[in-house]
Order: C-alpha cells, then sequence, then structure tokens
C-alpha cells in the first residue's frame, strides 16, 4: 500500500498528464458519436453569448453584402407576386367566402425561420456554425439549415434555448446525401477537410453522364431538408478505378466565407415520419 | 499577484485574438496560424509542473469551447505543457539564466537561436498532435506534413513578430520585491 503511494507521489505529473490526455481523447470520440456532450450545454452558452456581442461589432462591415442578398431575395419574392399574373376577372359581383381565412395551412409542410449567424468556423476540418434562435423559437435538433438562396449549409446537431449549432456542409462526419437534378441519381456529400467550398459526392454509378456545372440538389429523403434546396455545382470528375462509383468534386452553393444569414427550415411531418421510423425499429 | 492578472489577461487576450483575428485566416486551404499558445510559452519558469499542465488544459479547452470540438486543442496543450520543462532543462544551464529571469524569451534564454529551438520544437509538437487528431479519418500523409510545417513556421514568425511588437520586462529574480 505504501509502495503505491509513494509511485503516485514519483510519478504524479506523468500519471496527470495522462490523465488529461486520455480525457482529452475521450472527449474527442465521444463528441464525435454522441453530440448531446455535458460539454455543449454549459460551454455553448457562455461562447454564444461572447460570440453574439462580436458579431453586433461585425455585422456592420457586412451591410454591404447583406443589403445585395436581401435585394435578391426580394426579386425573387417580387417575381412570386400574384399581381404580377393577369387573371381574368371572372365574376362581376362580390360574394361571401366561405372558406377558411389561410386556406392553404393546414397543408403546410415547411417553415422557414430566420436567424442570425453568430459563429462561422471554416478552419478546422470538422467546422460548425452557431445561430442566434434555439428551443425558446421551436427549433430542434436534426432540422436543416439554408442560407438565402436556399442553399443547403448543414444540419443542426446541438441545442440550447437561446443558441443552435449547426454541423456545417465542411465537417468530415457530415452525410448529407445529394441528388443530380439531370439524371435524378442519388449520393452522398462527405468533406475531405482540405479546400473550403469544395465538397465530394460519392456513389454515383460510372454510367451516369455528368458534365460540369451539374446542379446537385437535396434528395428530400430526409426530414431535415425538403427535396431541391440547391447544394452545389459540379466542377471535376474523378474515377476510382476500383470500384464503379465516380467521385464528384464540386463547388458549394453557399459561400461559407461570408454566412451572415440563414433560414432553419422546419418540417411540420417531422415527428409523424420519426414516429413511424420508432414503430419500424422496435418490431423484431 | 500582479502575475497573475498579467497572465490572467494574456490568457483572455490571446484566445480572443485566436478566436476573432486568426481563425478566419486561411492560408492557401492549408494553415490556420495559431498564436494562442503563446501563453503556455511565457508562462514562469519557476511553475509547478502540475499548475502548468492544468492551466495548459484550461487554455486548450477554452479554444475547444469557441471550435464546438471539444478535446483537440485540450490534448494539444496538454502535451505541450507536459514536454515543456524536459526542454528548458535541455536548453539552458541551470544557475544562469534559469535563476535570475522569471520567464522564457529570447534574453533570458540567452540568445536567439536557443529560443526558437525551445518555441518551434514544442509549436511542432503541439501541432503534430493536433492535426494527427484531426486526421484521424484522413489518410493523406503529404498534406499532413506540409500543413503541420507550414503551420509551425507561420506560427514562430507570428511569435518572433509578437515578442518585437510586445517587449516584456524582463524583471531579475534576485532583484525583484
Amino acid at each position: 500500500m505504501k509502495n503505491i503511494f509513494i509511485f503516485i507521489h514519483r510519478h504524479f505529473n506523468f500519471l496527470l498528464f495522462a490523465g488529461l490526455q486520455i480525457f482529452s481523447i475521450y472527449l474527442v470520440v465521444s463528441y464525435s458519436k454522441y453530440h448531446e456532450a455535458a460539454f455543449s450545454e454549459l460551454s455553448n452558452e457562455y461562447t454564444g453569448a461572447i460570440n453574439t456581442k462580436y458579431y453586433n461589432l461585425q455585422k456592420y462591415f457586412y451591410l454591404k453584402n447583406t443589403n445585395d442578398s436581401l435585394i435578391k431575395a426580394n426579386e425573387l419574392l417580387y417575381n412570386k407576386l400574384k399581381s404580377n399574373y393577369a387573371i381574368p376577372d371572372s365574376l362581376g359581383k362580390s360574394f361571401i367566402d366561405t372558406m377558411r381565412l389561410d386556406s392553404v395551412a393546414q397543408f403546410k409542410k415547411y417553415e422557414f425561420i430566420a436567424t442570425r449567424i453568430v459563429s462561422n468556423s471554416i478552419s478546422s476540418q470538422s467546422n460548425y456554425l452557431v445561430l442566434d434562435k434555439g428551443t425558446n423559437d421551436q427549433l430542434k435538433v436534426g432540422m436543416g439549415v439554408v442560407d438565402h438562396n436556399k442553399s443547403v449549409i448543414g444540419i443542426i446537431t446541438e441545442i440550447t434555448d437561446k443558441y443552435s449549432v449547426v454541423m456545417s456542409l465542411l465537417h468530415k462526419d457530415s452525410h448529407i446525401s445529394g441528388k443530380l437534378t439531370k439524371g435524378g441519381q442519388t449520393g452522398t456529400l462527405s468533406w475531405d477537410g482540405s479546400e473550403v467550398n469544395a465538397i465530394t459526392l460519392n456513389n454515383i454509378p460510372k454510367s451516369s453522364k455528368i458534365f460540369k456545372g451539374d446542379t446537385i440538389i437535396s434528395s428530400g429523403f430526409s426530414t431535415a431538408l425538403p427535396k431541391g434546396m440547391t447544394i452545389g455545382y459540379v466542377d471535376k470528375l474523378y474515377k476510382d478505378p476500383s470500384s464503379n462509383y465516380l467521385k464528384i468534386k464540386f463547388l458549394s452553393a453557399a459561400n461559407f466565407y461570408n454566412l451572415q444569414y440563414a433560414y432553419v427550415i422546419r418540417n411540420f411531418e417531422q415527428d409523424g415520419i420519426q414516429a413511424a421510423l420508432d414503430k419500424i425499429k422496435k418490431q423484431p | 499577484m500582479n502575475g497573475i492578472i498579467k497572465n490572467i489577461l494574456r490568457f483572455s487576450l490571446l484566445i480572443l485574438t485566436q478566436v476573432y483575428v486568426l481563425d478566419n485566416i486561411r492560408l492557401h486551404q492549408m494553415a490556420t496560424p495559431y498564436v494562442y499558445f503563446i501563453f503556455i510559452l511565457w508562462l514562469p519558469f519557476k511553475i509547478n509542473r502540475s499548475v502548468l499542465m492544468l492551466l495548459s488544459f484550461l487554455l486548450g479547452y477554452t479554444l475547444d469551447g469557441f471550435r464546438h470540438n471539444p478535446g483537440f486543442h485540450a490534448a494539444a496543450c496538454v502535451l505541450m505543457a507536459y514536454l515543456r520543462p524536459f526542454l528548458i532543462n535541455l536548453l539552458i544551464t541551470q544557475e544562469s539564466s534559469d535563476t535570475s529571469y522569471e520567464e522564457p524569451s529570447i534574453k533570458s534564454m540567452g540568445g536567439l537561436l536557443p529560443y526558437i529551438v525551445y518555441a518551434g520544437s514544442l509549436i511542432l509538437i503541439h501541432n503534430v498532435w493536433l492535426f494527427a487528431l484531426e486526421a484521424w479519418q484522413f489518410v493523406d500523409i503529404g498534406y499532413f506534413l506540409i500543413k503541420t510545417i507550414v503551420s509551425t513556421l507561420i506560427s514562430l514568425v507570428l511569435l518572433l513578430i509578437i515578442e518585437l511588437l510586445f517587449s516584456r520586462k524582463q524583471k531579475f529574480r534576485t532583484n525583484a520585491a
């Protein structure tokens, strides 16, 4: 017994070193798998608050870009206005409408929630964004996030009441499914960690004809993102001689260098689909 | 007491600079310039080794908090702190600078070369460990090596610039009140 104490006393520094090192590596390993680590709750509250302060200062420098993006978004919306379409006036007299006030509300599938991005990293191999809304604004883990042009940014992986952390497309563990608009083939996205805005699409059969500039959209197979959100544009093709699949390098539609605002997509069917999936899992 | 306040200020300023200035810079998709570990390099010679490691862990953990990736920088910083005393013992003769100066600097290490060896090897250790942990799934050795070397050189240049900009007044321990 005495020898153990002497041993601990003599090698205390090494034991402390080993302990801290193992704890750090445990954090690294466990965090990539289970995102609801005890770490996130506390540290997100603090860093989120500091990030918001910094963001308020920084946003003045981006006002021009923000303005441009808003003008573009406005243009898109103006073009969808009903008044732009000449609808023949078929009813000369007025009548009382018996329909509900908002007749399509019950069929609504998705809702877009506008948020500000208070922090955005691009420099490491696993990048995250922080949004200034959380569970207080009905956000949930697993919701998709797009930018003002409906280009995919990522998926929410952690949440507190005021902030939510988004795993960006530029993350080595991010595997969103993408689809080519022309051929309709679907594949999985992955990022190799080297170049910002350049992502890879895997598992596309070699037989498919793909050209530079083809659009890649979200497949809509997950509850996170609706079908048809732009992900990127094909840049280069690589043929892997050992398999039947192509590797496609593409440029992301969202520019991760200067993101300012983001829209979180709330899927009203998410709970229903999840319940159905859980049911299947329970069956032996 | 003065030293503690100085180090707390250093800690927070270095973390804020790292997160809000240097993390936004990415040179040729290769390297992020790191300077936050200067805090570890500049801690006093006479600091307790356990305290040194715990402080380094705290530093790394704080940066991890901002980057939402717990563990990476904490691990690298702890390794750096564990190896620091060995390097100092190797580079400085016991009776000269070690006893008369408080913190490692160009002057107290006895010239530019020992200081660069001291800082350079610790930064290299930090980068190797950090990028190895980050690159666990990737097997691109060439990219890893270039990234490590380029990052280390950039950090060293930044460290020397910081040394020139903020000249630290080195007190003789023997004369210190």
